[in-house]
């Protein structure tokens, strides 16, 4: 709004310019208005009617909202986020860098990985790990040909539900990491490489301060959607038993059959864990985005000082 | 023996099965001045980029102060280098890019101070002094805290040229430096090379730019197809050239 406000202002002190003082009617937009106008009241009768009806059971949605086992939920939902993103992007880095490598057995393995756990349902690829003990039994580490081994023990001892859940989202989110950091390093320039080793850098100075920090740019916001996704994709792992925000409340309601409060409750939740992720999202991308932009340094500055500015121009 | 800065017998340089530089014999003596002029595609660009060892050398010799470039030569043999000494090796020499190459993501201050911290690991301390030095030196003293995106591409070029001279290079480089600006911006880059050889630099430079090969160059080389057809003194091979290429080309440019 106060855009609009500012806007025809300049655009009418502009032409005063001494000797020349032509008045400027700036172009309306009734049309604009009408639509605000429209949409807000629709916006207003839904939520009033979301407010009001009292099949929602609000009531029941407030008082389950702090209950002790959805927050346990929330933080394990947060657990297995946080984890599976972690190695997920570590591993995705390898991943992008052998696709990148010159040797072509390195690079076709890379490529073999992403095509299988990309080309896999997520689901499917779960429910596999968690039924791993079918396939071995044992789990043991050992040279290959029958040399000597270390065993670990019984896979169905190893492998835990939430094992087998951090296992499948770690290596699933590996394979969508890969491509997204492969793309973040190819969009950096190639005469930036060219600079970098014409002032002397060796190959980890060269990636390490000029062209990750470049890709991360690009590789921001792609990987802002993945932990978004991968947040509300850990509600998967509830096939597995595992006691995540979602089955936490399925728990609930499947003793009150109050369902839909109680899916509200798990709905509050993620929308309020994944906003702070967008917040810090945008936080980031700033800071990646430095250099890139029209006007970077004015950009993290607040609003005010610009607006003086922009006022004392054009007086 | 060789007191050359650049000396380069027989260098030969095949992308594919693409013959760029069919044989390339060359001397730049310390101090001077040396144009590359020719025609596009004649290797004036991969035969700098040779020198600094951003491409490798497949037939000849390519010495730079003294020094094989890219191998090491023992009991007769020649053994590539590894990547260090590469990266080493090239401090020898400082490269001015057509496309500037300045790092976005630094400010112009951070663009001339990283490779003396990173890579000399010199404190910051003197390197930050010596680059707002070397920043009145091309003109932009004040302009330290901006982003390279902000400033015109002249201003661009003079900055990437205090960034190569902040490592205090033996002998500089310029790949076309004026190809990508405005006509304009032209003069003040060029007028930051003049003053960079009058204080004694040893320069290669590719160039469409004539006029400056004209007056500020000791030795002008015209290439074409992968060898040097003619060089020798500006007066000679841009006013009475000897060569039929030579003369085809420079009727073509002036």
């Amino acid at each position: 709004m106060q855009q609009q406000h500012s806007l025809p202002d300049t655009r009418q002190d502009t032409p005063a310019a001494p000797g020349d003082s032509i008045p400027v009617v700036p172009l309306r937009h009734p049309l604009r208005l009408a639509s605000a106008v429209v949409l807000i009241l629709v916006a207003l009768s839904a939520a009033w009617d979301v407010a009001v009806n009292q099949r929602y059971h609000w009531d029941v949605v407030v008082s389950y909202l702090f209950a002790p086992q959805i927050i346990a939920g929330a933080g394990l939902t947060i657990l297995l986020t946080v984890v599976s993103m972690s190695v997920g992007i570590a591993l995705g880095t390898v991943l992008a860098v052998m696709r990148l490598s010159a040797n072509p057995i390195v690079s076709t393995i890379s490529r073999g990985y992403i095509w299988f756990f990309r080309g896999t349902p997520l689901l499917v690829q779960l429910i596999f790990w968690y039924n791993i003990a079918a396939l071995y039994p044992v789990i043991a580490f050992g040279l290959p040909l029958g040399g000597p081994s270390l065993v670990l023990g019984s896979a169905n001892v190893l492998i835990t539900p939430l094992g087998a859940a951090l296992l499948g989202l770690s290596l699933n989110e590996a394979a969508y990491m890969a491509e997204i950091i492969r793309g973040g390093i190819g969009s950096v320039d190639k005469g930036q490489y060219d600079a970098a080793r014409g002032l002397g850098m060796n190959g980890s100075q060269l990636m390490r301060r000029v062209i990750l920090p470049q890709a991360m740019r690009v590789v921001l916001p792609p990987t802002g959607n993945q932990v978004i996704s991968m947040l509300k994709g850990t509600a998967l792992v509830s096939v597995l038993a595992i006691s995540d925000l979602l089955y936490s409340a399925q728990i609930i309601y499947s003793n009150n059959y109050q369902t839909i409060p109680l899916l509200i409750v798990a709905s509050l939740w993620y929308l309020l864990m994944t906003t702070i992720l967008s917040f810090f999202q945008t936080k980031l991308e700033r800071r990646y985005g430095r250099g890139f932009d029209a006007a970077p340094r004015r950009s993290l500055l607040s609003k005010t000082p610009s607006k003086t500015r922009s006022k004392t121009r054009t007086i | 023996m060789n007191t050359a800065m650049v000396e380069a017998q027989g260098v030969r340089k095949s992308f594919g099965s693409t013959e760029i530089l069919k044989g390339i014999d060359l001397r730049v003596e310390r101090g001077s001045v040396t144009c590359l002029i020719g025609p596009s595609g004649s290797g004036k660009t991969t035969f700098l980029r040779c020198i600094n060892h951003l491409e490798k050398v497949d037939a000849g010799r390519l010495y730079v102060d003294e020094q094989l470039v890219g191998y090491a030569e023992r009991n007769g043999r020649l053994y590539e280098m590894k990547e260090r000494q590469t990266a080493r090796s090239r401090l020898t020499a400082g490269m001015v890019f057509q496309r500037f190459n300045l790092f976005p993501h630094m400010t112009v201050l951070e663009n001339i101070v990283e490779a003396p911290v990173h890579v000399l690991g010199r404190p910051r301390n003197d390197v930050t002094a010596e680059a707002q030095a070397l920043l009145a030196r091309v003109g932009l003293g004040n302009r330290g805290h901006s982003y390279p995106q902000e400033l015109s591409g002249g201003q661009q070029q003079r900055i990437a040229i205090a960034r190569a001279l902040a490592m205090k290079p033996k002998l500089m480089l310029f790949d076309e430096p004026t190809s990508a600006l405005d006509p304009e911006l032209v003069g003040e880059v060029l007028d930051v090379m003049k003053s960079l050889a009058e204080a004694g630099m040893t320069m290669v430079v590719v160039t469409h730019e004539l006029g400056f090969a004209r007056q500020v160059s000791d030795q002008v080389v015209f290439m074409d197809q992968g060898v040097v057809v003619e060089n020798g003194a500006p007066a000679d091979v841009l006013g009475n050239p000897q060569h039929e290429r030579t003369q085809a080309f420079l009727s073509k440019v002036l």
